[in-house]
């Protein structure tokens, strides 16, 4: 890879723009796509073009059928929003973090949404609703909805269901659920919505730490994610 | 969140060329049948072997590095292939069933 290509990439993605990179596999020549600008020694033909930037669209690197070309597609990372800067919080962040999400914490709680208790991870004091509406969730972004309390739930859950987001988790159990749902269907929020939200949260893998808690959130994501089948156990070696 | 991301290929690989060290990328660029790492994902070598990243479950990197230590010498770009009917492969162990493309280049 040629050195301007290659920092032009890399400031590309250090300003979190979706670019792709196309390159022929036989000659190694290749195109960094920018928006409209096209920086490399790659020429495309207006096919190959549409098909890069659908490739990119579609967040799915690959070879182009019936082409020697490949297209890397670079988007930004995924982003976690998680509202509740609670104990399993603490423990979420991390773990989404390595699996490489770009994590904000939202609780307007001062007491709670600490540097001390939340080092090295961006947290917004704001209103759940105002600070969800800013942070404008499409849909690669998940929602993990964790304070417990309707105040600051419910309103954080009524921008997540407008919103585009992939995954829309809520902490609590079948019955704090049963009166979620009915407080969110007097407030005039729809069936089909409704239903988008992750709850009891997490895949039941018989968590009970918050770290464990935490672990089965991220899978819940992980397999949204991909589109994944429920999981079924596994049955035991005989 | 300012922990470095342990899939931060491209970063490392960048800041080894600036430290003047020779570098070469291997990409996954298709895959058939079981793989254990999906399209796109990368390698990154330094000249004395240093690796970030990963194109297989750690079967073919063996036989990656090489490829990716030639490249680095050459500056020529080239397609590997591995699969259960190729030799090679089979000697450095794709057991998984898969074949994989991994396309190995300088970075200049």
């Amino acid at each position: 890879m040629k050195r301007a290509l290659f920092d032009s990439l890399q400031a590309a993605r250090a300003a979190k723009r979706p670019v792709a990179v196309v390159t022929e596999l036989e000659n190694g020549q290749q195109v960094l796509l920018d928006g409209d600008t096209r920086a490399g020694d790659l020429a495309l033909n207006e096919t190959e073009l549409a098909l890069a930037n659908k490739a990119l669209a579609d967040d799915r690197s690959g070879p182009l059928e019936e082409t020697n070309l490949f297209v890397q597609v670079f988007n930004p990372p995924l982003r976690l929003i998680v509202v509740g800067a609670v104990h399993i919080a603490q423990l979420l962040v991390p773990i989404a973090a390595l699996a490489g999400y770009e994590v904000v914490v939202v609780d307007p709680r001062q007491a709670w949404a600490t540097d001390a208790r939340f080092p090295e991870v961006r947290l917004l004091t704001e209103w759940p609703d105002d600070a969800l509406r800013a942070l404008n969730p499409d849909r690669r972004t998940a929602i993990a909805v964790l304070t417990h309390d309707p105040k600051l739930d419910d309103p954080a859950l009524g921008v997540a269901l407008a919103s585009p987001a992939f995954y829309i988790g809520a902490l609590g159990s079948k019955r704090t659920h049963a009166k979620r749902l009915a407080r969110l269907r007097e407030a005039g929020i729809d069936e089909p919505a409704l239903a988008r939200i992750h709850a009891p949260i997490g895949l039941a893998v018989g968590a009970k730490s918050p770290a464990e808690i935490a672990i089965s959130i991220l899978a819940q994501v992980t397999q949204e994610l991909h589109g994944a089948p429920p999981l079924v156990k596994a049955e035991a070696h005989k | 969140m300012t922990m470095m991301h342990n899939d931060d290929v491209l970063g490392q690989a960048g800041r080894w060329r600036d430290e003047g060290r020779k570098v070469a990328l291997a990409t996954v660029v298709s895959t058939w049948g079981s793989s254990p790492r999906p399209v796109g994902s990368q390698l990154a070598v330094d000249e004395t072997g240093n690796m970030v990243g990963s194109v297989s479950g750690g079967c073919i990197e063996g036989a990656v590095v090489l490829e990716a230590q030639q490249a680095m010498e050459s500056g020529a770009t080239k397609l590997l292939e591995f699969g259960v009917t190729d030799e090679m492969a089979w000697e450095v162990g794709l057991a998984c069933g898969g074949t994989v493309r991994v396309f190995v280049e300088r970075l200049d």
